[in-house]
């Protein structure tokens, strides 16, 4: 697999399409499971390692989803964090050493890390509030891989994880939202407040410390003991619909409100994002989020969603770097997003012929 | 009122449950952001830090007292209680059994409930025993090679291959 090619496509999940796509960016579950007969993994040796990416590599060609396997422990630190950035892998699988992998579709919407926490870590990810859509085709998939290899599994307390945290049905349910009018008009804090007293997690999707970069948020099951799937995905999808409302209204209320300055606000932004000559990462997740608002309120015409998504990836470190074909700097880094923004934001002209 | 941690009033009451009480705090807007916010990571790194914090709430004043329990190991991958105090990760599957009296309150702690009730396999779990038995095996293994006891590893090996075999792996 060359992964150069990957930086001309995105996931399937970037797509924009899917019921309420203007608010929900995507909806994922995964799955931790653990092989029977193996130590979990911070007791299992290189060998066992290896033996447990062979056992899973020979259950691929069975599936009915098309994966193919990448070794992630022969790829560069630049691929790593390339994987990571498009969502296949996690941090600690890319930072961790020793035999590991990946297996995902060519959509991206399916993929499978191999000794990361646990054993297995089954992800499937569709555009949109679709979280039914995602349980039947991570299910099934689960199904399929079991059939090849016996879980850890006790009748009492069901799928056996390395962390107490994720034993049981070892599933976590989250749905991606971008709610810039919230965090906006300073409501973000009473929706994570009623969220945190049901017990739900939410995480900032991009950036450091306490600020989410580009206005979005994971919202996603802390329990994963004692409930069924149906009953954890179910929590999620009733409370889905009512941020996206508050969204929504917060949104309606810019527009009434504060229409001019709204526009402006949106103006500006695309205007830097198509003209900047040099631009960091920060600055460009909080533009485009922007301007992302700005296409779903009808403010910019002549761009697509899909587009802006891609951006969002298309626009960090390691993309920009396997883009560029070489490694960058910080500045350098700034100086190549800013062309890459202008070039794909040229309304149709040709991309940048500098 | 004022808000706990400065001198601004405080804006925002909020009630957390914590270990099943529910506690509460009084933050200027400012704090109340920091106190609500998420962490940065979209993966599970939060769940390590709280998990952290359960262990030394709950589990710890229960050790204290039964320091016995931070000595039991698990006859299969040789974690010590302590170990997977310190580390918040498991050894292996037999681990569950091997510390169940302790880890009981812990998940009761973390889930609010200790028993399962979602997907089961399609395969029947196997004969517990048997669950073990290859893990076991392969430490056997291990330390066979390590000892340099090359006719022990081949015949641990041949144990193993029948196991896998009977498994139709
Ligand atoms: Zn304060
Ligand atoms: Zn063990």
């Amino acid at each position: 697999m060359n992964l150069d090619d990957l930086t001309r496509t995105s996931g399937e999940w970037l797509r924009g399409t899917g019921p309420e796509s203007d608010i929900v960016m995507c909806s994922r579950i995964r799955l931790a499971r653990n092989l029977n007969d193996f130590p979990f993994i911070n007791r299992a040796s290189r060998l066992e390692r290896t033996e447990i990416e062979s056992v899973v590599k020979s259950s691929l060609p069975h599936l009915d989803d098309d994966l193919r396997f990448l070794d992630v422990n022969n790829l560069s630190k630049l691929d790593c964090l390339f994987l990571k950035e498009r969502q296949l892998i996690s941090g600690e699988l890319a930072n961790a050493d020793g035999p590991r992998g990946v297996a995902f579709s060519p959509h991206e919407n399916v993929s499978i890390m191999v000794n990361e926490e646990d054993h297995l870590r089954i992800q499937v990810m569709l555009s949109g509030l679709s979280l039914q859509e995602v349980w039947e085709r991570i299910n099934r998939l689960d199904d399929q891989l079991e059939e090849r290899m016996a879980y850890a599994f006790s009748s009492t307390l069901g799928y056996l994880t390395a962390c107490p945290t994720n034993v049981g049905t070892g599933i976590r349910v989250g749905v991606m939202l971008h709610l810039p009018a919230l965090v906006q008009t300073k409501q973000i804090d009473k929706v994570f407040r009623a969220l945190q007293k049901i017990n739900l997690a939410v995480r900032g999707l991009y950036g450091e410390g306490t600020q989410a970069f580009g206005d979005f948020y994971q919202i996603s099951n802390q329990q994963t003991l004692g409930k069924s799937e149906q009953e954890l995905i179910r929590n999620i999808s009733e409370v889905v619909p009512q941020i996206i409302e508050y969204e929504r209204k917060a949104r309606q209320q810019l527009v009434s409100e504060k229409r001019q300055h709204l526009h402006d606000q949106v103006s500006r932004a695309y205007g830097v994002l198509k003209t900047a000559h040099t631009i960091s990462s920060e600055e460009t997740m909080h533009l485009l989020s922007s301007v992302r608002m700005g296409i779903n309120l009808g403010l910019i015409d002549d761009l697509a969603i899909p587009t802006v998504n891609e951006l969002f990836i298309h626009t960090q470190p390691a993309h920009l770097q396997k883009i560029q074909g070489s490694p960058l700097v910080v500045d350098e880094r700034n100086v190549a997003r800013a062309s890459y923004l202008r070039s794909r934001l040229s309304n149709g002209r040709a991309p940048a012929e500098e | 009122m004022k808000c706990q941690r400065c001198p601004k009033p405080a804006t925002f009451h909020i009630t957390d449950i914590e270990r099943g009480k529910p506690k509460e705090f009084h933050f200027c807007d400012e704090h109340a952001r920091q106190h609500l916010s998420p962490s940065s990571e979209a993966g599970d790194k939060a769940d390590i830090s709280s998990l952290a914090e359960k262990l030394s709430q709950g589990g710890l004043e229960k050790a204290r007292e039964t320091s016995a329990a931070d000595k039991q190991v698990c006859p299969c991958c040789q974690m010590s209680f302590q170990e997977f105090r310190n580390t918040g990760r498991l050894g292996c599957p037999y681990d569950y059994e091997v510390f169940r009296d302790e880890l009981m309150p812990l998940l009761e702690n973390i889930h609010e409930e200790t028993r399962h009730t979602g997907k089961f396999p399609r395969r029947a779990p196997r004969d517990p025993v048997r669950q073990t038995e290859l893990i076991q095996l392969r430490n056997e293994q291990k330390r066979a090679i390590a000892a340099e006891d090359y006719e022990m590893a081949a015949r641990i090996r041949d144990k193993i291959k029948a196991i896998e075999f009977d498994q139709g792996r």
